[in-house]
């Protein structure tokens, strides 16, 4: 279980010419364990995160999930991969609103085929993992801020992914509940055994990951030890 | 239909909405479609239910319709087609519109002339319907009866002349009249002469013909222009314009509402633009997110249909008991909600085909 990006150069056209934004970005994640990247706005860390969650390809450079190389694949094979070995947690909850919290986990279930009665059971589990077992009949606008951002977390976490990918999850939170969410991702990182891979700009958080990477102008620095 | 179920469930102001308009338009269509068939029904039921395959018409110049109303067959005509190989059947039928009246009351009819014991007048062939009748002998169809009061052995006036009711058979409507069957010698009394024929003349010649039969050749012995029964209803005046207006409206009826359900989805689905976005993001393929789009888009046009459709056979079994003239058939009433269905599934994939094109990508970063 790990993720692993090597010299991942990634551009956009900008008018006559190409801006980059990931240049020549190494990066591996071993499986139970998560590393934080940081870094200013503008830095690389969403396009990162886009090229790791395989919804655009690099223009050079290879990204293997969980051994997996993922160039070449066709779109198709990627949604494949992505139900079955990534989760996102979006930086917004990004929850449908017309589905309850152990809905918005079955959901995951069903676009993979997978049978609806063991997903119901799968997640009431991952809701009781985040503290919202008494909340799974409620739709979004039922539910806090700081529990949307959980039930985001547990829909993540549904197919049991072997890499997780987390885009500034304490965001819209207060420090308090910005604390928690990071907190629940770590023990659930470390629980799962999943390759965590955390985008924040809040530094604040960052004594509870293992790594910590900067992104800088498209290019990480070297990792260095967070604990 | 996992996600789409729940939206249904959801988003009911927005569903009941346009579900109502399906209601609305299926009910609009399913009454044209009756009232076109009724009205059909009462313009060529009494050509549809003869027992032909082929109406032979006086021979018309080169690009001049054909018209029951100008028509005129001569006997010459018709012998020489009984003789025709392949020809089982060749009878002259004269059809004109006139007055009839009994007692106190009056109606427009359509006469029907025919040979006594042709097999045209319903219930009839040898020994039935007017064979051996007195020569004023005729055969109503049920609502010319109805119409003017009469019963079998009374007499009446028709076309100015004495009528006696041989029998009441058969509800054939001509050009939106019921229709009278008398021998053809009467219908030719009380038809204005139609000039230039010598003998006795018909309206047009009812052909039962095989396979065997050289109908181009035969035409051109007897002077006649022949086309299949079906085909001869443009032939009734009143017929082409009024089904044609009716199908007309009909057919936009359709358009319309393809464009409406169509208009609807495109909305929904770029509404729902965020939600795909996401789902995509989370693996979701792309075929599922369509199937389950257009599942919910047959959803809403069943349910939309059936009520529509149920409501039209209801208010149509109530009107063709009236004087409406509603038809209330499978083919009335089925098809046009399965062709709304169709046409309604088929605007909602052309709008729903825009998920293809969703990015999952704009599910990342905080544009949501």
């Amino acid at each position: 279980m790990s993720l692993h990006l090597t010299d991942v150069t990634l551009t956009y056209p900008d008018g006559d010419s190409r801006l980059t934004a990931l240049d020549g970005v190494t990066l591996d994640v071993p499986g139970g364990s998560i590393t934080a990247v940081v870094g200013p706005s503008g830095s690389g860390k969403s396009s990162l995160l886009a090229v790791a969650a395989t919804l655009i390809a690099p223009d050079r450079g290879t990204v293997a999930v969980d051994g997996t190389t993922t160039t070449g694949m066709t779109r198709a094979d990627l949604a494949g991969l992505r139900r079955r070995k990534i989760g996102i947690v979006f930086q917004q909850p990004n929850l449908l609103p017309s589905l309850t919290a152990a809905e918005q986990l079955q959901v995951m279930a069903r676009i993979d085929g997978r049978s609806p009665s063991g997903a119901r059971a799968r997640a009431m589990e991952l809701l009781d993992a985040v503290g919202l077992a008494d909340r799974a009949g409620r739709r979004p606008h039922q539910l806090s801020g700081g529990q949307r951002q959980r039930v985001n977390i547990a829909r993540a976490l549904m197919n049991d992914p072997t890499v997780l990918l987390v885009d500034e999850p304490t965001s819209a939170l207060d420090h308090e509940r910005g604390a928690a969410v990071v907190d629940l991702i770590t023990r659930l990182t470390h629980r799962q055994a999943t390759a965590t891979v955390l985008v924040t700009h809040d530094r604040t958080h960052l004594t509870a990951v293992d790594r910590v990477a900067e992104m800088h102008d498209g290019r990480l620095r070297p990792l260095s030890a967070a604990r | 239909m996992f996600v789409a179920w729940r939206d249904l469930k959801f988003a009911k102001g927005r569903f009941a909405l346009m579900g109502a308009v399906i209601v609305l338009m299926t009910l609009l269509v399913g009454l044209l479609s009756g009232l076109t068939a009724g009205l059909g029904r009462q313009n060529v039921s009494a050509i549809t239910s003869l027992p032909a395959d082929a109406i032979a018409f006086a021979a018309t110049d080169e690009g001049v319709e054909l018209s029951y109303a100008d028509s005129t067959v001569t006997e010459r005509q018709w012998l020489r087609w009984a003789r025709t190989p392949g020809v089982s059947g060749a009878e002259p039928l004269g059809i004109t519109t006139t007055k009839a009246a009994a007692g106190g009351r009056s109606a427009g009819v359509s006469v029907f002339g025919v040979r006594p014991g042709s097999a045209l007048v319903p219930g009839g062939g040898p020994g039935g319907g007017l064979n051996g009748g007195p020569e004023d002998a005729v055969v109503l169809s049920a609502t010319a009866a109805h119409d003017l009061g009469l019963a079998v052995g009374d007499a009446f006036t028709l076309a100015g002349r004495r009528a006696t009711v041989a029998a009441v058979s058969g509800d054939a409507f001509f050009s939106h009249t019921p229709v009278v069957w008398t021998g053809l010698d009467f219908w030719r009394e009380i038809t204005p002469p139609t000039g230039g024929a010598d003998g006795p003349t018909a309206t047009v010649i009812a052909l039962n013909t095989t396979s065997a039969a050289d109908v181009a050749a035969a035409d051109r012995a007897a002077g006649t222009r022949t086309v299949a029964r079906d085909d001869s209803l443009s032939a009734i005046g009143s017929y082409a314009s009024e089904n044609g207006s009716l199908q007309l409206m009909r057919g936009f009826l359709f358009v319309i509402s393809a464009l409406v359900v169509g208009a609807f989805f495109t909305v929904w689905t770029i509404q729902r633009s965020g939600d795909i976005a996401v789902l995509k993001a989370l693996g979701a393929s792309t075929a599922t997110l369509l199937g389950d789009a257009l599942g919910q888009a047959v959803v809403l046009l069943a349910g939309g249909t059936l009520i529509g459709t149920g409501t039209a056979a209801a208010v149509g079994s109530l009107v063709s008991g009236m004087d409406v003239p509603f038809l209330l058939t499978p083919a009335t009433v089925l098809v046009p909600a399965a062709v709304m269905t169709a046409l309604g599934a088929l605007g909602a994939a052309l709008s729903i085909r825009r998920i293809t094109s969703v990015d999952p990508l704009t599910a990342l970063g905080s544009a949501r």
